[in-house]
Parts: structure tokens; C-alpha cells; sequence
């Protein structure tokens, strides 16, 4: 196996771990302010999953890039240009239409994704994703359940789930692009083609948007390059309030 | 005659749960496998329920504690991911236990993953009239159910 080969595992493995924690970290961000104490309590539970994902990726992404770094220096000592997950995680919760429509986007994706990476062969990316799919498939119930019940809601509820889904759906471009990492991944057989996740994705989010009585907006401006560690305005202040005790207190732990 | 790995199997297996400290990990499934090699080095292979288990740690220390106590010094606790958990492992003993601590139990299902009962049974009073209020409870493996029989709200093992 090749350097460069190694290193795209790597950045792949990089760049699954980071979607799951800035998604942890953001739903954290609803503990005490969700509209109901089941809702507080069904978020934290959301999250808590994707930071476990997030640990045992980051696990193995120290194995793959050899550099054997621990899970805290990659989510609390590096900055924003060094993290690589997609656009869409890091945009801010809004209201709650806003998270439930990131939630049902990125859960589907995720769960289209956790199911391929089930056969990679990697062997410990395969068992990770194996473990998660199911975490992920509770996930997407529980944002498919609010998706219908406030896309076919009243009318309020409704413009306001509509609004989201505008707001939201041109960050869902990046979750299917290619590149060099993605290429040399799918050809080894590591990770799932980007186009048949899109495909599964596309089919199962059109079919709850259309019970949802939701319009899926138009395909047009798609921003890129979370990536390449270039992020939106908010990430950098998600980051700063995220990273403030390991900056300040060097080598913290609990 | 009880073979170190026997005794060191029924040690380690008698570690409780931090959150549901009625249920062994032994009860639960989530101790794989205990070895003992030559040199006297134990090797415990522990499973995570959910991948965000906030347990584990725990579960993991004192693992590596009751073994030690045992009169075993080196002893190395694993953390193993494949195959993934799942509730079928639980035994019919953890299941009761559960039960008769005031949670229902997650249902048995055949090979093809289809649940073998349709209804939860509320764990207080047994009526089979019972709802789901919310998917996620105290605990990442728990619903939250309320029985329209006596009125009591309890938890559910989620079928995972």
C-alpha cells in the first residue's frame, strides 16, 4: 500500500469523525432549551450517540495517520482550518425547524453511509459503522416523526419547516462530492461511491418530504469546501466556545 | 474442577451496570470473552451497547478492578466493537431482573429480527395497553412508555 493511499483512509476517516462531532456538539448546544423535557432529553441522547461515533473514528483515524493522537487533541487542539467535516453539521440550530430539517438531512445521509461502510474493508471502520447504523436508524425515526408532524402541521409550523429546508438544502451538495480522497477510497473498497449514497439518500428523503407535504427546493447554489477546512462564519465561533477549557487549561482531563 | 478462565469468567461477569445496576454484564451481553495465557496475563473483551455509552468506562474499570482483586495483577480490559451488540444477547435472567425492577424488558425476536411479541408489557400492573411518550429516555437503550392501565409511566429496553 502506497503513502498516499494511507493518507486518504486517514482523511476520510477524518472527515467522518469530525461531521460527528461538530453535529454532537451542536445538538448539545439545545441541552435545557428544547421545547419540551423529552425533546431536551431525545437531542442529548442524539448527541451523546454521534460523540461516541465520533471518539471511536477519531480512534482509528490515529492508527491510519500514524501520527497516534488522542481523541482530545483532535477535537480540542485543532483549528478551524484543520477540520474537514461538511458544511451542513455546522450550520447554527435556529429554531427548532432548523435542527429537525439538519437532523432528517444528515441522518439520512448518515445512515446511507453507515450501511455501505458496514462491508468496507476496513475491517474497523466496518464495525464501527456496523454498530452505529443502528443508533443512526433511531435517529432518522425520531427526525422523520417531527418532519411530518410539523411539515404537515399547521400553517406555521409548516412555513417554518419549509423556510429550514430552504436554508439547509443547498449545504446537501458537499455530502455527495468526489475527490481525490473520495476516489482512491471507493476504489479500494473502503468506503461507499458517493453517487449510489445519493441515490438511497435522494429516494428516502423525497419520500418523507412528499408525506411531510414539504416542497424539495431546487438544486441551485451548492457552497463547498468544509472539506478542505474551509468553513461558514459560525463555525469558528461553535469552535472557539468548544475548545475554550483545552485552550486554557493545557492537557485538561476529567 | 473450575478452571482459572471459568472462575475469572464468573468474576468479571459479576460487574453491575452503573445505570442499571440490577444487570450484570454478564446479563447483559456485553462481556465477549475472558482469557488467561501463560504468563498469567488476563484479557477481558467488553462490547459497547451504544457506541456514546457513558457506562463503558466505568464498566471497564471496575472489570480490570474485580480481577485484580481476584488475585489477578496483569489484566488488560478490550473494548470490541464487532459483532455489534444487541439486545437478543441479554439472558432470561437479566431480562426478569429487569422487569422486576419496574423496566420492561426488550422483546425476543427471531433470526429475522422480527420481534416475537407486538405488545410492551407495562412492568407494574402487566396490562398490555401501553404508549410510547418519548424514543429516548434516561439512558441511550431506554424509551420512555406510559401504561393506560394504571396510569404509571415507566422505561423500556429498546429492541437494539
Amino acid at each position: 500500500m502506497t503513502a498516499v493511499a494511507a493518507d486518504a483512509a486517514a482523511v476520510y476517516a477524518l472527515r467522518l469523525a469530525d461531521d460527528c462531532l461538530v453535529l454532537s456538539h451542536r445538538l448539545a448546544q439545545w441541552s435545557s432549551r428544547a421545547p419540551t423535557l423529552e425533546e431536551d432529553v431525545a437531542l442529548t441522547n442524539v448527541a451523546l450517540d454521534l460523540l461516541g461515533q465520533a471518539r471511536a473514528l477519531y480512534a482509528r483515524t490515529a492508527e491510519l495517520d500514524g501520527t497516534g493522537r488522542s481523541e482530545d487533541e483532535y477535537a480540542f487542539l485543532r483549528d478551524e482550518r484543520d477540520f474537514v467535516n461538511c458544511l451542513l453539521v455546522e450550520q447554527e440550530n435556529g429554531d427548532f425547524a432548523v435542527t429537525v430539517v439538519r437532523q432528517l438531512l444528515f441522518s439520512a445521509y448518515q445512515r446511507e453511509t453507515w450501511r455501505a461502510l458496514g462491508m468496507s474493508t476496513d475491517a474497523q471502520l466496518a464495525a464501527i459503522a456496523a454498530r452505529a447504523v443502528k443508533e443512526v436508524n433511531y435517529h432518522l425515526d425520531h427526525a422523520t416523526q417531527w418532519t411530518l408532524r410539523l411539515g404537515d402541521g399547521t400553517g406555521e409550523s409548516h412555513r417554518r419547516m419549509q423556510s429550514a429546508l430552504e436554508e439547509l438544502w443547498p449545504y446537501t451538495a458537499e455530502l455527495f462530492e468526489t475527490d481525490a480522497v473520495t476516489d482512491d477510497v471507493v476504489a479500494r473498497r473502503i468506503a461507499a461511491d458517493p453517487h449510489e449514497v445519493r441515490a438511497a439518500w435522494d429516494a428516502s428523503v423525497a419520500q418523507t418530504l412528499r408525506a411531510a407535504t414539504l416542497e424539495r427546493p431546487a438544486t441551485g447554489w451548492a457552497p463547498t469546501g468544509g472539506r478542505q477546512g474551509l468553513h461558514t462564519e459560525c463555525f469558528g465561533y461553535m469552535l472557539a466556545e468548544m475548545q475554550h477549557l483545552h485552550r486554557a487549561h493545557p492537557g485538561a482531563r476529567w | 474442577m473450575v478452571t482459572p478462565a471459568t472462575e475469572l469468567r464468573r468474576v468479571a461477569g459479576e460487574v453491575t451496570d452503573p445505570e442499571i445496576p440490577v444487570l450484570t454484564i454478564e446479563d447483559l451481553g456485553v462481556l465477549r470473552d475472558v482469557r488467561i495465557n501463560g504468563s498469567g496475563r488476563v484479557e477481558v473483551d467488553i462490547t459497547p451497547t451504544y457506541s456514546g455509552c457513558p457506562a463503558l468506562d466505568v464498566i471497564r474499570a471496575d472489570v480490570a478492578q474485580h480481577v485484580r482483586d481476584a488475585g489477578f495483577a496483569d489484566v488488560v480490559v478490550n473494548v470490541v466493537l464487532s459483532p455489534a451488540w444487541t439486545t437478543d444477547w441479554m439472558s432470561d435472567a437479566g431480562r426478569r431482573k429487569l422487569q422486576e425492577y419496574g423496566i420492561a424488558p426488550p422483546r425476543p425476536r427471531d433470526d429475522g429480527m422480527r420481534l416475537l411479541q407486538v405488545v410492551v408489557e407495562c412492568p407494574v400492573c402487566g396490562s398490555a395497553h401501553t404508549n410510547e411518550i418519548a424514543h429516548f429516555g434516561s439512558t441511550p437503550c431506554q424509551a420512555l412508555r406510559r401504561c393506560s392501565g394504571c396510569a404509571e409511566p415507566f422505561q423500556h429496553f429498546k429492541e437494539h
